[in-house]
């Protein structure tokens, strides 16, 4: 039996099957949750180093639709399945703050079924279809307190986000009317027999205009820093960490690589929409005393820096230069892109952690933490340290990869860009920590104690995973996890004939 | 079953004075509510042979259920199907939809392979024929006519209250119940 139908099936059953049978058991909805999210992981951790073609109900591509297994959904699968597998975990004790766990884990489980089905698609239409199952269930979840704040910001995002489907969909339906075709590598193909035409060109603006509003890219950023703090904390650590990256960033560099196929100009405006990201995420961030507000702004600096390194990969590609340097821009792009689902669901965890026990979000009324919650401050520590930086930890490595990339590639500038955010990113980490973990303890937080354990586990585990990362540029997992994923990308228009198989 | 209601009798919503439309409404959606229901069932089932489907006759059978509550109100509507047992029935149609894509798998074919097709073809254009088509389509129908009727429900929980020259809205339900 094969397992590539079961990423969506599954937690689309589980959705359904939570709210069937929850009214009368309390426990159902922890217990299904958390199972689905392990499944879901074990799934994807077996599926590593496999390429697939699975064709449903039995039509062969150019009609039917095909679900693609290749190195980079293989990496958005496992980014997906460990975040949402810690988040479930954090959920148990922190959603009991809140009514209706079962209607929380039935949307969490569709958020999770349609992220890994835009991963898995390879089809045009699927992957709107996919995004609108998972960006409906995050409208809702963002707005899951129903408090005043909740609901502006939730409505804000349904709002922006219902604009970014709607060019979407028009860019998908342009694309229709022109080729006469929706399968990815079939339009592909007939991209590459036909050329460019003034409507495909029309259809790639929608399309990069949609996905830059779901990925959060600067001009496009208005909802992100509302949205991802209003929401609960594994919540908040879902759509930062995985959300915007699968829906906006994967299907951007899918469409940009494997369906347009990588030219100059795009590749110019990814390394301008990352750079610009970068700059002002970073920047904005600095003045924020909210302490979910300022990793929401972070979220949008670091999306920048994976913009820009893969932009980078594609100007190289575009130029036909080396292949080394193209693979080592986008190998750093998608090596940040998975720590900082890593580090970014920590640290949103965190929040969580330290809004469950001081009821307060404001840097301001923290303070001296770092003795009353140990370990939620300690995980918090290397959070931030791997974000802004430091040398063992993860974010390091990406970041040098990228700046690596940067030189090599003569975008001189860019690299000097990217150094001077990342010490800005560290001094506006430094202020997080500053305020909230040392300093003098602040008078409401006397009796203040760590969070439950089942709520300490999910951010040791991510903690660990942030130290361990850095172990991925090694030889044998860069081969195993990285590398094919690069592959899929430089491939660029081969994706065609490997899809289709002639 | 039980006992039969009479006009006028508090017990049921049906024939309540105060709520709903005026008579004339009312008595035209007592006679038409059941043919509608009917017809929503009819082109679900025979969606595979005639125009229509699971999503169009799901459309319908919601439409019975909204005709009632915008004739007699509310409540008379949830008297019919609850607000859980729609909840229920929308969960379980697409499970459904779900269960059948996965006995493919189980029968030994892709995902969503048509299987009983496969293993006994019916006689073309007769009621048993196409093989799930008509299954999928059921699940369909269950699915978009009881979330069609929750969407109605659920729009109408605010609901302006005019009193004494004052509009405001009133919050008829807490979420989370």
């Amino acid at each position: 039996m094969n397992v590539i139908p079961l990423f969506v099936a599954i937690p689309l059953a589980a959705a359904f099957f939570i709210p069937m049978v929850s009214q009368k058991f309390r426990w159902v909805p922890d217990l299904l949750g958390n199972l689905t999210a392990f499944a879901l992981l074990v799934m994807a951790v077996s599926v590593i180093g496999k390429k697939d073609v699975y064709i449903m109900g039995g039509w062969a591509p150019p009609i039917g639709i095909n679900l693609v297994l290749d190195g980079l959904s293989v990496l958005m699968l496992i980014t997906i399945s460990l975040v949402g597998f810690t988040a479930t975990l954090f959920s148990i004790r922190y959603m009991e703050q809140y009514t209706s766990k079962l209607r929380y884990y039935s949307l969490f489980l569709l958020m999770m079924g349609g992220m890994n089905g835009v991963a898995l698609s390879g089809d045009m239409f699927n992957i709107f279809v996919f995004l609108e199952i998972a960006s409906v269930a995050s409208y809702a979840l963002v707005g899951f307190g129903c408090e005043h704040e909740e609901l502006e910001a939730s409505f804000k995002y349904l709002v922006l986000g219902s604009v970014a489907s709607t060019l979407i969909l028009l860019g998908v339906a342009v694309i229709y009317g022109s080729l006469g075709s929706l399968n990815m590598a079939h339009v592909s193909r007939l991209i590459v027999e036909q050329g460019m035409n003034k409507a495909l060109y029309f259809s790639l603006t929608l399309l990069v205009m949609g996905f830059s509003l779901k990925a959060a890219l600067v001009p496009f950023h208005a909802w992100l820093p509302d949205a991802h703090p209003s929401a609960p904390a594994p919540i908040s650590a879902m759509l930062s960490g995985v959300l915007i990256k699968v829906l906006g960033v994967y299907a951007l560099l899918r469409i940009s690589f494997n369906v347009f196929g990588m030219s100059p100009l795009l590749a110019n405006i990814l390394i301008w929409l990352g750079t610009i990201s970068m700059v002002v995420g970073g920047l904005l961030a600095l003045g924020q005393w909210d302490y979910k507000r300022l990793l929401a702004y972070s979220s949008i600096s670091q999306v920048g820096y994976v913009v820009l390194a893969v932009g980078i990969g594609g100007a190289v590609v575009s130029r036909g230069d080396s292949m080394t340097v193209a693979g080592l821009a986008i190998g750093g792009g998608l090596f940040h892109l998975i720590n900082h689902a890593a580090f970014k669901s920590l640290l949103f965890l965190s929040s969580g952690a330290i809004v469950y026990s001081t009821g307060t979000r404001d840097l301001r009324k923290m303070g001296g933490l770092k003795d009353r919650m140990p370990l939620t401050s300690g995980a918090a520590n290397i959070g931030a340290f791997s974000i802004s930086g430091i040398p063992p930890f993860n974010g390091f490595w990406s970041k040098l990869v990228i700046i690596i990339a940067a030189v090599q590639a003569r975008y001189y500038w860019l690299a000097l860009t990217a150094v001077l955010i990342s010490v800005i990113t560290l001094a506006y980490y430094l202020k997080l920590q500053r305020h909230a973990f040392f300093g003098p303890a602040s008078e409401n937080n006397r009796d203040v104690r760590e969070v439950p354990l089942s709520m300490c586990i999910p951010m040791v585990l991510l903690a660990v995973l942030c130290v361990g990362m850095g172990l991925l540029l090694l030889p044998g997992p860069r081969a195993e996890i990285l590398q094919p994923a690069v592959d899929a990308l430089t491939m660029g228009m081969k994706y065609a004939t490997v899809i289709l198989g002639r | 079953m039980g006992q039969k209601l009479t006009p006028g009798d508090s017990r049921s919503n049906l024939y309540n004075p105060q709520l709903g439309m005026t008579l004339i409404v009312k008595t035209v959606t007592r006679w038409v509510k059941g043919f509608i229901f009917l017809f929503g069932v009819y082109i679900v089932l025979y969606g595979h042979l005639t125009p229509g489907g699971g999503f169009a006759g799901g459309v319908i059978i919601a439409g019975a259920f909204i005709l009632l509550t915008l004739a007699f109100g509310k409540e008379a509507a949830l008297e019919r199907m609850s607000k859980t047992v729609a909840s229920e029935f929308d969960s379980l149609g697409a499970l459904m939809f779900l269960m059948l894509a996965w006995l493919g798998l189980y029968f030994g074919g892709p995902f969503f392979v048509n299987f009983i097709q496969r293993n006994l073809p019916g006689k073309r254009f007769h009621l048993f024929s196409a093989g799930n088509i008509p299954l999928c389509n059921i699940a369909i129908g269950i699915k978009v006519g009881t979330s069609l009727f929750m969407v109605f429900i659920i729009l109408s929980v605010l609901r302006v209250v005019v009193k004494k020259g004052e509009r405001r809205m009133v919050q008829m339900k807490r979420r989370g119940e």
